[in-house]
């Protein structure tokens, strides 16, 4: 009797001791994960705080002797010398001044596409969605040729005025999907009982579901602004020069083949231009994930 | 009248967003079409050609070697971004210390630009001066890391970019998978006995089908549009030798003056992801209808 519960003991010992282990196992994989994720960011941050000489002798992960902001100066309003100076700060703005307008106007059509195609059925209305919804996926370069010549012939190839028109177009399909998900899980009785008092369409809009929509408001303007701040293929295509936007002026920057590489402001420069998502990131990861996995068709 | 407007005011919203689409999307898609079937060059010309474009393109050496490189990031990129992405989101559900932090760890690349993604990789891959420097730094000074320079290696430096930036959304898509799975079906075949690693891959797994097939289709999306990535990572070199069709497109398009055979490149894309996509809609619409 005794020996048994000793046995027992011992065996629940060593299951407590294999578990231990396991855990150990999980932490430690878990851990090289997120250095594997962490390295970029890091090796980006140091080597934009490090002189050029200090990046050419030690190495990559070696943090930096003494801070220098020289070349976040440096790659966010130049050296202040005209030619081939390229630095961020106007391209800064040309994305600000792109991504305001395309996200609220693209957002506002997507929310009343999605209410007229859940609340107000009408024949026709799912192939419609099924257009919408293709959308999304077809890939850019079977529209890059006609589009440029589009904003040719409307003038406005080589503006920011050009990207909020091809932005908001191209985004059209994702808000419609994201306002459509979201609407149809809204119960139809709060629509009908307001028709029934003699609601109309645009007041049903504004003073029954705007106002429930925050939190997909709120996935949708954090999808759009991260997909157009970070566009390259449609900025390198229909601007060049002064318009271009900020992803498209970051890769200008680091192809620039001056005498010397500056790989501190390239750093600083790539960590500048995706500052701006990284905060939305952080800031709202939850609505950030809850875009992604929307992107997936479902909501 | 105001009641007809009343009764046509839903069509009348939506109408001004759907010819946007129609003409935008589906006009040009098709306008494309027409044009890999004509001799255009510099400037689009109407006159009809036939195939030969799309001959040209299949005989064309670049362009094979372009297919070719998609098919061998695409599969790596898949399996890879798959294979982590399952793994951290397995781990992660084991009720982990930090789970938030991680999380966010895991997935903030997501959130940067694939250029911001290559011009970071481009400096830690860098032939001198990037990893193969630490290595060297710690004694082992015949280490050497060329990747980026190796015609041969050169995919998978974009391969290694891409998987870091696009893994921690597929832990996203299957750690919600995960959380929405019954814990008592776990407790369960732990009561008869069954191994951890086994419950995952015969029972847990399998009922993530849906997961999967949106990881699939969502990944092979972002490798056949692959382009600001390798753009910024090798800009196609060295040499041609990490095209892709994106790349070859571009190219053909707008430096090259070859307008018909880049629209013929741009509409085997297209085909591409019709295939994947159509019956994949199809099949999550009908799924929505029974519900």
């Amino acid at each position: 009797m005794s020996t048994s519960t000793a046995d027992l003991q011992a065996l629940e010992q060593s299951g407590a001791r294999k578990r231990a282990v396991y855990r150990w196992i999980l932490y430690l994989i878990l851990g090289l994960f997120a250095v594997y994720y962490l390295t970029p960011l890091y090796v980006m941050i140091v080597t934009s705080l490090k002189s050029m000489a200090e990046i050419r002798q030690g190495n990559l992960l070696m943090l930096p002797e003494a801070l220098q902001f020289d070349a976040w100066k440096i790659a966010w309003s130049g050296r202040g010398y005209d030619a081939g100076d390229v630095f961020l700060r106007p391209f800064f703005w040309n994305s600000t001044k792109m991504v305001v307008p395309a996200v609220i106007i693209s957002t506002f059509f997507g929310a009343l596409n999605g209410y007229a195609l859940t609340k107000w059925r009408f024949k026709g209305d799912n192939l419609i969605f099924l257009l919408f919804l293709f959308g999304c996926f077809i890939p850019y370069q079977a529209i890059l040729l006609p589009m440029a010549r589009t904003l040719g012939l409307l003038g406005i190839s080589n503006s920011v005025g050009g990207l909020v028109l091809v932005h908001v177009i191209y985004g059209l399909s994702f808000t419609t999907l994201f306002f459509r998900n979201y609407y149809v899980s809204i119960s139809n009785e709060i629509i009908k009982a307001a028709r029934i008092d003699g609601a109309g369409f645009f007041k049903i809009f504004f003073k029954i579901l705007l106002p429930i929509s925050a939190p997909i408001i709120v996935v949708t303007v954090i999808w759009q602004f991260t997909n157009i701040w970070n566009d390259f293929l449609f900025g390198a295509t229909f601007s060049f020069g002064d318009a271009a936007p900020i992803q498209v002026a970051l890769n200008n920057m680091v192809l620039t083949s001056t005498s010397v590489k500056q790989y501190n402001v390239d750093m600083a420069a790539a960590f500048i231009a995706g500052f701006p998502t990284l905060i939305v990131y952080i800031l709202a990861g939850k609505y950030f994930i809850k875009g992604l996995t929307a992107g997936s068709v479902k909501g | 009248m105001t009641l007809w407007l009343q009764r046509n005011l839903p069509r009348l919203v939506v109408a001004p967003s759907f010819a946007v689409i129609l003409w935008f999307i589906y006009g040009f898609v098709l306008w494309t079409i027409y044009i890999s079937f004509t001799k255009s060059k510099l400037l689009p010309k109407y006159e009809f050609w036939g195939l030969q474009q799309h001959f040209r393109l299949w005989s064309n050496s670049r362009w094979h070697l372009a297919v070719e490189n998609l098919l061998v990031f695409t599969i790596l990129f898949l399996v890879l971004g798959i294979f982590i992405g399952i793994l951290l989101a397995i781990l992660l559900d084991q009720k982990i210390r930090a789970e938030g932090f991680l999380r966010t760890v895991y997935l903030y690349p997501m959130a940067l630009s694939f250029i911001v993604t290559g011009t970071a990789w481009k400096w830690v891959l860098n032939p001198t001066l990037g990893i193969q420097k630490v290595f060297q730094d710690l004694g082992f000074t015949d280490f050497t890391f060329d990747w980026l320079v190796n015609r041969e290696m050169v995919i998978y430096t974009i391969v290694l970019a891409g998987v870091w930036q696009s893994s921690g959304f597929v832990m996203a898509m299957f750690l919600a998978g995960l959380r929405s799975i019954d814990d008592e079906i776990i407790k369960a075949a732990k009561i008869d006995g069954a191994g951890l690693f086994s419950i995952y891959v015969t029972i847990v797994l399998p009922m993530l089908r849906p997961v999967f097939m949106s990881a699939i289709v969502i990944l092979c999306h972002i490798s056949i549009k692959s382009y600001d990535l390798v753009i910024a990572l090798t800009a196609g070199g060295p040499g041609i030798s990490s095209d892709m069709p994106a790349v070859f497109m571009t190219q053909m398009a707008f430096h090259r003056s070859e307008v018909g055979l880049a629209s013929a490149s741009a509409v085997v894309m297209f085909a591409t992801v019709a295939a994947v996509i159509v019956p994949y809609l199809y099949s999550e619409l009908r799924r929505e209808d029974v519900h």
